[in-house]
């Protein structure tokens, strides 16, 4: 055993901890850097508006997959927001502190864990089967609301947690319901937070795929309604990689995806400053 | 003449922890109350059982009536919103909401379901006038009300009462966190609201007790230990305890 | 409309909206244990747990190669990550100035966004024939591949609870531990790594539940062949990559089997997680 001095061993630790927090910087710019350098040349106008042949070519464009993964954030957003907010409201405002009220706060949590193909599964037993809505963007949509619900959940009751309480009182003391207090005070003010939770959720809706690969069935086709199969961006990326040869496609169709991302991470960013300096009282 | 609110035998309870202990004690119509007395008496608790502003902590019980001109706000058939509307309050830390003056002013009408904007103008003039705040927003109603001074916060906090026409004002140590210029202001908006008002007042401090209030009431763990005239209070206490108290021995 | 007619009604709605987690929880239960069944039935879950042989062709449906597969990968990954995740989160609750917390926070963060699909493709395109030109032979698609694609995958998760337990040491420990004279890093070591160590626990046991459950880059790189991880070098096949490569064409029994192993990975993950959440909540 070799005694180290405490200044040598300080000085080793330093730079490994500092190896370590450069190197997830640079994992991720080269994970980024890696799809969009050799998949950007091949986006083209003629990649994005056409739609992919299918099959094992691998030859074509984008466009339905475009179509389909718009169609498919439409829906799901449409219903989880309500959804989602609803039962924050609940949890934040009105769940009295009981068992309950534990219990439904420890199913959010577990949900939260639970792998995205486990709901590709129940998704697929019980909109694709059940309710005959067969491998369609519904049945896709569906089963992400189940997917995202937690995660929506837990944002928005920590943005409406965040409001101070002395806002309610002042609300309900001036003659206000409690109805009106959480539209007219705590809702504004948890804003930022719950449009947070909600990009970050069109983020998962455009990331996901495991759960969409058994529900919406994966046709290339371009969707003409939302009881149409079809498949995402993400999924096409999959198709690509595993079943055609076609990989340069699937690096163009991972760089869209990947500035998709980008671009809500910086939305994210730029409205809850935006909201932050707005509630401060600057404005 | 009848009293504005009766509290009788009035008890109160945080868990199995007793804040208050029978009290009974009657508030004058158009008159100012003060309640007075150490930390952790009691008097805040008091002040907020008289709008049920309590009733949002959990695990909290009630026993004894509060009767507001002569009905018990406690019974089960009365809405408390009603309530709330006609007992307004003003807290400790000025708390307006992050919205711009006209929009804090307007709130409670707002939830009232009044949305003329001719009237809904006047309402805000009115109520900012008669906080004393108008003369200094007037051309600025469209300013955040968290960008005012603290003072003038605490008197858009009470215009946002005065929009709402209450009968009753409580005000839970409106002045503790304003500087003194600032509480001479809202002494003197005191005095002239009495004349449309019934205002009861918790607070720290003896002086102000002396100078705004028509009545006194000393609370001492829980407990209503003497209530009378300010000047009686102040001048012949007739509780050992109270005379203890506001000669400085102990609080 | 009266508004306190709208108090009323609002008050139902949110409560029935704030219920449906928890029964969507039981309706995953429910279902995928009923689609289950036949298979359960008809083989028995000792076959099913402890078959090593997955043939569908034969109707011999056993799971146990895949879940070796899952837990060797998912084990390696967590031996990768963890040096990595746990530098990152005293790096960031104690090491970096601020302007370079501010760089390295968000592009952790954004590591969560990234699309598995992603993951798996870059894995593919370089991580599968760096290791096939090391092992020598095959494609390269491996345990190997899997575990350091999801190594990165999990790092966020690991990183970010840990440092949440770093910065939740309450400062006088660390101030008593200055006082004595003790390095910065002697305090790290002997002060707060202890003080935090069920928090870090849980970090490791939460982000076992997400490695555990990762299917699509698991799929693209580890070649999915159902046979015992005999070597890191070697394919393998996960219990989640069983379902997603064989649900499109599974029927009958073949089907209900899948639905079987998605219940073994419910069970699995459930299990692991509330283990994982109860160590958060006891980690102060």
């Amino acid at each position: 055993m070799i005694n180290l001095s405490p200044k040598f061993t300080q000085k080793l630790a330093w730079s490994s901890i500092w190896t370590a927090g450069v190197a997830s910087v640079l994992i991720l710019l080269f994970i980024i850097g890696y799809v969009l350098t050799k998949g950007l040349s091949a986006i083209s106008p003629e990649f994005l508006f056409t739609a992919p042949e299918g099959g094992l070519s691998g030859e074509g464009g984008i466009s339905s997959c475009i179509v389909a993964t718009l169609w498919l954030i439409l829906i799901t957003m449409a219903i989880l927001i309500p959804l989602g907010i609803g039962a924050a409201i609940y949890l934040a405002e009105y769940a009295p502190d009981n068992k309950f009220s534990r219990l439904i706060r420890y199913s959010v949590e577990l949900l939260a864990g639970v792998p995205s193909i486990v709901f590709g599964l129940f998704g697929f037993a019980i909109f694709v089967l059940a309710l005959h809505f067969n491998y369609s963007i519904l049945a896709g949509a569906l089963t992400l609301v189940c997917l995202l619900l937690p995660f929506l959940m837990r944002s928005a009751e920590e943005a409406m947690k965040a409001v101070p309480q002395y806002q309610r009182e002042a609300a309900l003391a001036l003659g206000a319901t409690k109805w009106q207090t959480v539209v007219h005070v705590i809702l504004p003010a948890a804003m930022p937070g719950i449009i947070t939770g909600i990009t970050l959720c069109v983020g998962g809706v455009v990331a996901e795929s495991a759960c969409l690969y058994v529900t919406m069935g994966g046709s290339a086709a371009m969707p003409t309604s939302f009881l149409s199969g079809g498949r995402t961006l993400a999924v096409h990326v999959f198709y690509l990689a595993m079943e055609t040869n076609a990989l340069d496609k699937a690096l163009a169709t991972g760089a869209v995806l990947i500035i998709l991302i980008l671009i809500l991470n910086f939305i994210t960013r730029w409205l809850s400053q935006h909201f932050q300096a707005k509630m401060s009282g600057g404005i | 003449m009848d009293p504005k609110i009766q509290t009788k035998e009035l008890g109160f309870y945080y868990g199995k922890v007793q804040a208050l202990r029978k009290v009974t004690l009657d508030v004058k119509e158009h008159q100012i109350t003060a309640l007075i007395g150490p930390s952790g008496c009691g008097k805040s608790t008091f002040l907020r059982t008289l709008n049920r502003m309590n009733d949002i902590i959990p695990n909290t019980h009630l026993e004894g009536e509060v009767l507001l001109d002569g009905l018990n706000i406690y019974e089960p058939e009365i809405d408390v919103v009603e309530v709330r509307k006609r007992v307004g309050m003003v807290f400790q830390q000025p708390n307006p909401f992050p919205k711009s003056i006209f929009e804090n002013v307007i709130f409670g009408p707002r939830m009232l379901g009044l949305n003329h904007l001719t009237s809904l103008d006047e309402v805000v003039e009115r109520s900012l006038k008669a906080a004393a705040l108008w003369d200094e927003v007037k051309d600025n109603l469209g300013k955040s009300g968290l960008a005012l001074s603290g003072g003038q916060q605490q008197r858009l906090c009470l215009a946002r009462v005065l929009a709402v026409e209450p009968e009753v004002i409580l005000m839970d140590e409106p002045c503790s966190a304003l500087d003194p210029l600032a509480t001479l202001k809202i002494e003197e908006l005191m005095q002239e609201l009495k004349q449309s008002y019934t205002i009861v007042i918790v607070t720290h401090n003896m002086q102000q007790a002396a100078r705004v209030s028509d009545w006194t009431g000393f609370f001492l763990l829980g407990e209503l230990v003497e209530y009378n005239k300010t000047s009686e209070i102040f001048s012949r206490p007739k509780d050992k305890r109270t005379e203890d108290y506001i000669t400085g021995r102990f609080g | 409309m009266s508004r306190y007619f709208v108090d009323r009604v609002s008050r139902r709605v949110v409560y029935i909206f704030g219920v449906v987690a928890f029964l969507i929880l039981v309706f995953i239960a429910i279902f995928i244990l009923k689609e289950s069944l036949p298979a359960l039935k008809e083989l028995g879950i000792v076959n099913i747990l402890f078959g090593a042989k997955w043939y569908p062709s034969k109707d011999t449906f056993g799971i146990l190669t895949m879940l070796a597969g899952s837990v060797v990968t998912t084990l390696l990954a967590l031996a990768i990550a963890m040096p990595l995740a746990l530098g990152c989160a005293i790096f960031l609750a104690e090491v970096a100035p601020p302007h370079i917390r501010n760089i390295v926070r968000p592009a952790v963060e954004l590591l969560v966004g990234i699309p598995s699909v992603v993951y798996g493709l870059v894995g593919m395109l370089i991580l599968c024939p760096v290791i096939a030109r090391l092992s020598g032979t095959g494609s390269g698609s491996s345990v190997l591949a899997a575990a350091v694609v999801l190594a990165i995958m999990v790092l966020p998760t690991i990183t970010s609870i840990s440092e949440d337990s770093l910065r939740a040491v309450p400062a006088r420990y660390k101030e008593g531990a200055f006082a004595l004279g003790a390095t910065h890093w002697q305090t790290i070591h002997h002060v707060l790594l202890p003080a935090a160590r069920r928090g870090i626990t849980a970090a490791v046991i939460l982000g076992t539940g997400k490695a555990i459950g990762e299917t699509m880059a698991m799929v693209m790189v580890i070649g999915n062949s159902p046979i015992f991880p005999a070597s890191i070098f070697r394919p393998a096949r996960t219990l989640t990559g069983n379902i997603a490569v064989e649900m499109a064409s599974a029927t009958g029994i073949h089907e209900s089997a899948l639905f079987t192993t998605g219940l073994v990975l419910f069970i699995l993950v459930l299990l692991i997680n509330s283990i994982g959440l109860l160590a958060y909540r006891r980690r102060a």
